[in-house]
């Protein structure tokens, strides 16, 4: 396995009172797509900020391209990017505007020309020049997805990246996403509630609840420990804290999962 | 990757002239206001003018006020609102997690403040000119330093209202449209520093716009340039400034700490 390109180290965030995520370590390497998955309110949403740098944590360590994310993110950033159905871009902005000032903001060379190659791929010509406002669900999708590979990272973040789409182009953006990660051996870390989605992209699932990763491996390893037939079911019973095995008398799930 | 880029603050500069550039309502109001105020006040310049000798004496010296107010409040004005765009969008959370820095974001939003202060006020005082045969470039060099004192002080109001919405979210976006009004009684705009009490005159001093104001009458009144009241503004203006910077950079720091910038939006 090559060394990983993103390190979290017993990454905790309090809110007051509240745990939102707890002492959560784990790597992700060169060329891997890797899922948090786990419920509303798990952690996913926060673990993924505090990887961006939009929220500081209460302790722990971020390590992203060799460089420490809590002390010098400005140097990673260039070579990361992020896309979530939750942050958009400017409503009032063609889909061009948007892209070229997030082509300049990444520093990307040869702006034009990068930005008619992402239209290209990512379906998106015939809509340079609508009002990013305008778009429907599936559309703003695309666009977004267009400005988080501008700067051809080689960390990708992705929140929900199929959220709101219908099945067809669902697929699509998988496809390219794979795609994607085979030709420039980008890390991706995702997270989704789909799990058709997740089984078929991601080499590796980190499975949370209230804060902490209560159980990880690659999908199929993680359904046949579990006993069960797809991720869907193995998310339900980490979700509602049944326990692995529980029909084969294996050893309590979670023990021990979330070092 | 060290410093600061210009191509960075360029971009976000350009991401506010795309939304001017395609809205010309916007552009129009931008410069509405201002004349509508200078008109009115003109004709309560000429009005004056036969019934006041302190008007008699120095024409534009309301006229001149009014345009110097706008720049103020445009300036303050300008830099929230280029703020403000980016939380009505919810496009925080895209712009904190590209390689933009605060500081560059700050610069961007002065120089679009500049774009739109020049914009709206402009024309007022164009107009001006064939109106009432009042021109205020006649002030000559000095209308520069007042017109960047005003300015840096409007930049210095942005970044602390700026702070306060990126603390409490668009429940304070209000802030922007009137925090400046409040200053405007102790700013001596439209009347000498001496009319006000003695306790709140020294309120007034510790203003870049007070010093401005009263310069600006020297000038109109006695034509003398005060130095020393340029060099009053520029000191508090530095003190402002920095003070803008501090808060605003602590409230960005507070917002990460309690996850704000992925909440704010319409």
């Amino acid at each position: 396995m090559s060394s990983p390109v993103i390190k979290v180290d017993s990454l905790t965030k309090r809110f007051d009172a509240v745990t939102a995520v707890d002492g959560v370590s784990f790597s992700v390497a060169a060329g891997a797509t890797v899922a948090l998955l786990g419920g509303n309110g798990a952690g996913k949403t926060t673990t993924i900020s505090m990887l961006l740098g939009l929220l500081l944590p209460t302790a722990g360590g971020i390590t992203v391209l060799g460089q420490d994310m809590l002390r010098h993110r400005h140097r990673v950033l260039p070579r990361m990017n992020f896309s979530s159905p939750y942050v958009d871009l400017p409503h009032r902005l063609s889909v061009r505007e948007n892209l070229t000032i997030y082509a300049h903001l990444y520093g990307v060379r040869n702006t034009r020309r990068r930005i008619a190659r992402m239209a290209e791929d990512l379906d998106i010509d015939r809509l340079m020049k609508q009002r990013t406002g305008s778009l429907s669900a599936g559309q703003k999708t695309r666009v977004a997805l267009a400005k988080a590979l501008l700067n051809e990272p080689e960390v990708l973040l992705l929140d929900e990246p199929t959220a709101s789409l219908d099945p067809d182009t669902a697929d699509w953006i998988r496809g390219y996403l794979e795609t994607y990660r085979d030709r420039t051996g980008a890390a991706i870390l995702l997270a989704s509630h789909n799990m058709a989605e997740v089984e078929r992209l991601c080499s590796d699932v980190l499975m949370m609840r209230q804060g902490s990763i209560v159980d990880r491996g690659p999908p199929g390893e993680l359904i046949r420990r579990y006993g069960r037939t797809n991720l869907e079911e193995v998310f339900l019973d980490i979700a509602r804290n049944r326990q692995r095995g529980a029909l084969d008398g294996l050893s309590p799930a979670l023990e021990g999962a979330s070092d | 990757m060290g410093g600061l880029s210009g191509r960075r603050i360029g971009a976000m500069v350009l991401r506010h002239l795309y939304v001017l550039r395609g809205s010309w309502p916007r552009v129009i109001e931008l410069a509405y206001w201002p004349t509508m105020q200078m008109i009115i006040w003109g004709f309560l310049t000429v009005f004056l003018a036969t019934n006041s000798s302190w008007i008699a004496n120095a024409f534009g010296i309301l006229l001149s006020a009014v345009l110097l107010w706008d720049v103020l409040f445009r300036g303050q004005l300008g830099f929230s609102m280029s703020f403000l765009e980016e939380m009505w969008s919810r496009n925080l959370g895209n712009l904190f997690v590209s390689p933009l820095r605060p500081i560059e974001h700050v610069l961007s939003m002065m120089a679009m403040s500049l774009i739109r202060t020049l914009v709206g006020v402009t024309p007022a005082a164009l107009l001006a000119i064939p109106l009432y045969h009042y021109s205020v470039f006649e002030l000559g060099l000095p209308l520069v330093a007042f017109f960047a004192n005003l300015l840096i002080m409007g930049w210095a109001i942005g970044l602390m209202v700026t702070a306060l919405i990126l603390r409490f979210g668009l429940g304070a976006e209000n802030l922007a449209w009137f925090v400046i009004f409040l200053l405007a009684p102790v700013s001596a705009v439209y009347y000498p520093v001496t009319v006000l009490p003695d306790w709140l005159q020294y309120v007034a001093w510790a203003l870049p716009s007070t010093n401005v104001f009263e310069g600006m009458r020297a000038l109109l009144l006695t034509e003398t340039f005060r130095p020393g009241l340029l060099a009053n503004a520029m000191l508090l203006n530095a003190v402002y400034m920095g003070l803008g910077v501090v808060i605003y950079l602590y409230s960005f720091k507070l917002a990460r700490q309690r996850g704000l910038l992925l909440q704010i939006g319409e």
